[in-house]
This record gives C-alpha cells, sequence and structure tokens, in this order.
C-alpha cells in the first residue's frame, strides 16, 4: 500500500494530562477538508521532531477530531510496517492475539503502564487528502500503536486500560 | 506459630530490603506475603512473617538505622479470601482533595473489597489504579455510580473487568 504524499507540516505543541480534550471524544471528519490535510501533516511533522514519538493523535495537539498519525519504522518490535501514514475515522473491525506490552504516551510523559492490547488487526479509515477508503491489515508493534492511536481519538489514555494496581511505573524518580 | 504483621519506611537507600531480611533471617522470621514499593523517594515495605515473637523481630529490627518500624502480632488468615468478580478502576485527573475516599466509598457501597491500590501524583495530573472484587453481577451499577462520582471531582473513571492471563 501507498499513502498519498502530505504537504509540509508544522510543529504544534503537545498537550498534556489532565487537559479535557484528552477525554473527550473526538468528532469523525471530513478527510477531503484542506484543513484536516493540513493537520494531518502537522501531527507527522511533530512526531517526526520527538524523539521516541511512534504515533501522534489530533487530541495530543488540542484538536478534539479522529486523526492520527504513526510510524514505527525500525522499531525492534515491530513486524509489519507500513511506513508513515495518516488515518481519519479509523476504526478496528477485528482484533485478535490479545498480549500485554508496556507503553507510554507523550501525553503521559512521566508514566508508562502495562496494556492489554491486540497483536493483530484489521482497520478500517479514511486517507486525510483524497478520501480514499483503506483496510489495514498489521500486527505486534504497529497494531498496538494504531490502537492507542485510535484510543486517543475516542478520548481514551492508555491510563484507563492499564492491567492493575500495580501496572503503571514512574518514568522519573522525584527525590 | 507467631504471626507478624511488620511495616518498615523510611527514606531509600540502596541496601535496604536486604538489611530488612537479614535482620528477620537472624531471628529465624519466615518472610510469607510481603510487598515493597518507593513512595516520592520513601522506602515501604509491609510484610507477613511467622516464627519470632514481637519483641525478637522489634529487637532485631533496632539495627537498622533511619527507619522507623512497627511490628504487631496478627491472627492468621481466616480462609482463602478472594471470592466475587475481579475488576480494576482508572481514576485520572487534576489533583484535588478527597478523590481516593469518594472513589473507594462508591467499590465499598457496592460491596466490592479492594485487593490493590496505587496512586501517583506527577506534576498536575493525579491517577489511581485500584483493584476490586465485587459480588457477581455488580459491576454495571458501580460503573454509573463511578461515573456521577467522577463527573463530580472532575476526573476520568473507568471500571473494567480484570481478566487473569492463564498460560
Ligand atoms: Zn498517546
Amino acid at each position: 500500500m501507498t499513502f498519498p504524499e502530505l504537504p509540509e507540516g508544522r510543529v504544534l505543541p503537545v498537550v498534556t494530562a489532565p487537559a479535557t480534550v484528552l477525554s473527550t471524544v473526538g468528532d469523525e471528519v471530513d478527510p477531503t477538508d484542506p484543513a484536516v490535510l493540513q493537520l494531518a501533516a502537522d501531527l507527522v511533522a511533530t512526531m517526526k521532531v520527538s524523539a521516541g514519538c511512534v504515533g501522534l493523535a489530533a487530541p495530543q495537539v488540542g484538536v478534539g477530531v479522529q486523526v492520527f498519525c504513526v510510524n514505527v519504522v525500525g522499531h525492534p518490535k515491530a513486524a509489519t510496517v507500513h511506513g508513515t501514514f495518516a488515518l481519519c475515522n479509523a476504526k478496528i473491525i477485528e482484533a485478535s492475539r490479545w498480549k500485554a506490552g508496556r507503553e507510554g504516551c507523550m501525553s503521559v510523559p512521566d508514566l508508562t503502564g502495562d496494556v492489554k492490547r491486540a497483536g493483530r488487526i484489521v482497520v478500517e479509515a479514511v486517507l486525510p487528502g483524497t478520501g480514499e477508503a483503506v483496510t489495514i491489515t498489521t500486527d505486534a508493534f504497529e497494531a498496538r500503536a494504531l490502537q492507542h492511536e485510535i484510543d486517543h481519538c475516542a478520548g481514551n489514555l492508555f491510563l484507563d486500560k492499564v492491567a492493575g494496581a500495580h501496572a503503571i511505573y514512574q518514568r522519573k524518580v522525584y527525590l | 506459630m507467631h504471626e507478624l504483621a511488620i511495616t518498615v519506611i523510611g527514606p531509600d537507600r540502596t541496601g535496604i530490603v536486604a538489611d530488612v531480611a537479614e535482620a528477620l533471617a537472624g531471628v529465624g522470621a519466615n518472610l510469607t506475603d510481603s510487598t515493597m514499593t518507593r513512595l516520592r523517594g520513601h522506602f515501604a515495605m509491609t510484610l507477613i512473617c511467622t516464627g519470632p515473637t514481637a519483641a525478637e523481630a522489634e529487637k532485631a529490627l533496632e539495627s537498622l538505622a533511619g527507619v522507623t518500624t512497627a511490628v504487631r502480632q496478627v491472627s492468621p488468615e481466616a480462609s482463602g479470601g478472594g471470592d466475587g468478580e475481579a475488576w480494576v478502576v482508572s481514576v485520572h485527573g487534576a489533583d484535588r482533595l478527597g478523590i481516593v475516599a469518594a472513589v473507594t466509598r462508591e467499590v465499598a457501597g457496592a460491596g466490592g473489597n479492594i485487593t490493590d491500590l496505587s496512586t501517583r501524583l506527577v506534576g498536575s495530573l493525579y491517577v489511581l489504579i485500584a483493584e476490586a472484587d465485587l459480588p457477581a453481577g455488580a459491576g454495571d451499577e458501580l460503573a454509573q455510580h463511578l461515573a456521577v462520582a467522577a463527573s463530580e471531582l472532575g476526573v476520568e473513571v473507568t471500571l473494567r473487568r480484570a481478566e487473569p492471563e492463564i498460560l
């Protein structure tokens, strides 16, 4: 699958929890709206300048809509990799091979958590710009990243899905 | 056989767990269930052990510098515990007074027993994760009550079944 090229993006500030937009269900978008195409490009630009960032969703830049991008190229836990791409109005239509794994989030910079995610998913979405409908089948780390971003678009953080009381971990030590 | 409940709290430092374990081993204490964590840089350990008397354990722990200890004799657990359905509650939002009290009171009101709890304050974000055993079928009503409590507190809450991984 090839994804259409996006325009030049701007780097946007990332909002962190507790911010209302992160817990608000994102609206569906018109993927052919030029503003949506620009937002997708901005998300990619912001993801690219952020160290270790493998995905970014519109609510994380303060926009409560269902647009996100991912890029797991070169990640050691990735198997199937589709490169850098942005999706609108994405829905998971199949999910299987559930497995726990540790994940973090630019919007929750001080914590990581163990979250059970499907190791194989099928996602239906539309592409920003063209509005072309796509079906993406993926697995392993790319599947985890897509589920994390689709959760953002639905107003959910990994904190809403952690496995238990001892499944969150502090990234920094406060002394 | 004496069964003791012991807590040890103090500034965290390298070797503190080994020091506690060694002191207790020196008086023949057998550690059964124990938990240790760091809370904002404080070492906090709670354990149950069998073997020595409370006085023997207290004396052994006196050698540890800079920590607060408490030793108390307890009666052995009556039953195997834990029936009901296992659930997990997540709460996150801006820090404010009374989040833990309000959420845990709702769980108690549903007849739920909290079996594990942790909270973290990072920056202005407050996170509470609790595991609870609920009476069968009590989940849906508790979810509604938690949603009301959460909106009053201005925080987000989710309640979901904890599915054990049996491999
Ligand atoms: Zn995230």
